[in-house]
């Protein structure tokens, strides 16, 4: 099932959540809604969901129209963060309970349900639990289960909120998997909310990157990493260094020194420039570089990280050298990045 | 924590934990709970009973069996079948509406939900002679058209009603909301209507602190004392709850007759203690199985 987001607003009280919001999302596709918290990803998973209505815009799925509609007529499988089992009900019951509650026509027979709801725990591989209660089970479990009730009802779309939130690091990474391997069996066309950009970058076949009730940016893994088109996004994918510069003649200066890089066609003015620690060149002195001392340095995994303090503007940039590179404290580094973006500032 | 084997020198050992009272403090603190709950609960309650037996046991029965008496523990029982059920629906949508939703006025209407409890009682009794009294507009219209509310059933009904309103809602509005609206989302989002919501998913959340607070509305409901004497008339065999007929025979210098019904009510009473004992139990187990959930 696609889904059309179409230029929606939302307001809570005058506050506004999200701001002219558009998203197309193709039928059987893996999308994460990716955002630091207040970005609006929440809200805009729960409008799709139907659990909040839009102030302005329209929803479509397929080529209806649902705005209008409630969650209950949009057949959505919703998966809550903290996974919202009924504590009273054995996980068979759980599973089975959006299809107890269908009207008698179409209500499966009893032990319809039951052959369902134990199909479905095989397929989020927690076969025998049946009869368990969700206080009996660990945090991954619960999840587990909450994604196979919201499986029952065979939803046109799945939607996930912080699917792997409140679980540990390593119970995360293994349900991102196995997450990837269901979507990969059922092909339903998911989207799910995380923070965590690795999670949304290794499980997702596009990222929609969300920032202050906006959509920044949507796109593949690697686009948004290797093409980020916004400060916001290169500074939130990924780790960045940043520098304020001066773009003039289609060049870049640092102060009144040109650093080697050109900026053909970007307009002068103030601008701020962005670049991986990890892809820049060394560079024996230079004329046309950017260079400063080493102000600090710390050892992360297999390299090693330098905070250098560039020119007399106590700006502070960090780059990867090799384990072994001989920088000392106040040592004098040369560097170019080799893949870097400049942004102008905004409001200049 | 450090070594258990430092503090093995300390010949106290309880009261090196640091975090309680030194002894005979300890005991002076629940020496004194004691002797004020002997004094002032427990004394009164054993009087009660004593005094009712004072006469012997077949003067115990006859009062309790006298026609007066007899309709006076029928009219109680009868208002407490009609408001207690009242007061748990009421209750129930009061607390839904607070708990679970968003609206203008919802701190008011929580206001509106403990007022029974700050204003008098007898102030309760009072707005409805006011309002269906003979001088009110209302009460000339109530004649014409052969209601009766004030001095008759009806009017007991609805003071207990007043009285009584916050004991379910206010049991359940702290309950619901910590239970937050996710479940119901949840149920919504499979399909679920409201009802099949409020029944399959709502109510068994709540339904431990819903009889807690029954038996708490029912309890107050039978005792309930200074709304029912303004809007009953105290007419014997007709309009006295049990409360009111202590009260009756007390003044006609019946003191053995009184204490025997007010014994009826005391036994009552602890029932009611024991039952909220028993469920406190089972709650407080269901609540630590449930949490962190």
């Amino acid at each position: 099932m696609q889904v059309r987001v179409e230029n929606v607003r939302k307001e809570f009280d005058t506050f506004p959540a999200l701001h002219d919001v558009s998203l197309d999302i193709r039928s059987g596709e893996l999308i994460a809604l990716l955002g630091p918290s207040g970005s609006g990803k929440t809200t805009l998973l729960r409008l799709i969901a139907g659990l909040e209505q839009p102030t302005i815009g329209k929803i479509f799925f397929g080529e209806d129209d649902a705005s209008e509609k409630s969650i209950r007529e949009r057949n959505v499988g919703f998966v809550f963060q903290h996974y919202a089992l009924f504590r009273h009900m054995t996980v068979a019951d759980n599973i089975g309970f959006g299809l107890k509650v269908r009207p008698n026509a179409s209500r499966p027979p009893a032990d319809e349900i039951r052959k369902r709801a134990s199909r479905l725990l095989d397929l989020v591989q927690l076969s025998g639990l049946e009869k368990r209660y969700p206080a009996q089970l660990s945090g991954g479990q619960r999840q587990r289960v909450a994604l196979a009730r919201a499986m029952a009802i065979e939803p046109k779309v799945l939607l996930l909120d912080e699917p792997f939130g409140a679980l540990d690091a390593q119970v995360r990474r293994e349900l991102r998997r196995w997450l990837r391997e269901i979507h990969e069996a059922t092909g339903h066309t998911t989207v799910f909310v995380t923070h965590d950009q690795e999670e949304a970058l290794e499980l997702a076949d596009r990222v929609v990157v969300m920032s202050q009730g906006r959509i920044e940016q949507v796109g593949t893994a690697d686009e948004v990493y290797d093409e980020p088109n916004s400060p916001f996004v290169y500074g939130f994918i990924g780790d960045s260094s940043s520098l304020p510069v001066k773009i003039e003649d289609d060049q870049l200066w640092l102060a009144d020194r040109p650093i080697g890089l050109s900026a053909a066609g970007a307009p002068s003015g103030p601008a701020t420039l962005f670049f991986r620690p990890h892809d820049v060149e060394l560079l024996d002195g230079c004329s046309g570089c950017l260079a400063g001392t080493v102000a600090a340095s710390r050892r992360v995994a297999g390299t090693k990280r330098v905070e250098l303090e560039i020119g007399g503007h106590r700006e502070r940039v960090e780059i990867e050298l090799p384990v072994d590179h001989p920088s000392a404290q106040k040592s004098r580094i040369a560097f170019r990045p080799r893949k870097w973006k400049v942004f102008p500032t905004a409001g200049a | 924590m450090a070594d258990p084997v430092l503090f093995a020198a300390d010949t106290d050992l309880e009261s090196a934990s640091g975090i309680t009272e030194s002894r005979p403090a300890r005991w002076a603190l629940m020496g004194i709970a004691f002797a004020f709950l002997a004094l002032f609960l427990v004394l009164p309650l054993v009087l009660v009973f004593m005094e009712a037996s004072r006469k012997g046991l077949e003067y115990f029965l006859q009062t309790l069996t006298e026609t007066d008496t007899r309709s006076a523990i029928r009219l109680t029982l009868t208002v407490a079948a009609i408001s207690v059920p009242l007061n748990l629906v009421f209750g129930v949508a009061a607390a839904w509406a607070i708990a679970k939703f968003e609206f203008k006025g919802k701190a008011f209407l929580t206001t509106l939900v403990d007022l029974p409890f700050s204003v008098s009682p007898v102030i309760s009794g009072l707005v409805y002679v006011l309002l269906f009294g003979a001088q009110s507009t209302l009460g000339p219209w109530l004649k014409d058209n052969g209601i009766e509310i004030l001095f008759a059933v009806p009017g007991i009904v609805l003071a207990t009603v007043f009285v009584t309103f916050p004991f379910v809602a206010r049991e359940l509005i702290p309950l619901m909301e910590a239970q937050g609206t996710g479940d119901e989302e949840a149920a919504i989002s499979l399909g679920a209507n409201g009802w099949q919501t409020f029944w399959y998913v709502t109510l068994p959340n709540i339904k431990w602190g819903l009889l807690y607070g029954v038996l708490l509305c029912n309890a107050r409901a039978m005792g309930e004392f200074g709304a029912v004497s303004v809007v009953s008339g105290h007419i014997r065999g007709q309009t006295n709850t049990m409360p009111l007929h202590v009260e009756i025979l007390y003044n006609e210098y019946n003191a053995a007759g009184a204490f025997a019904v007010a014994s009826l009510l005391a036994g009552l009473a602890l029932v009611t203690l024991a039952l909220k004992s028993l469920l406190e139990l089972r709650y407080g187990a269901e609540l630590a199985a449930t949490r962190g959930h």
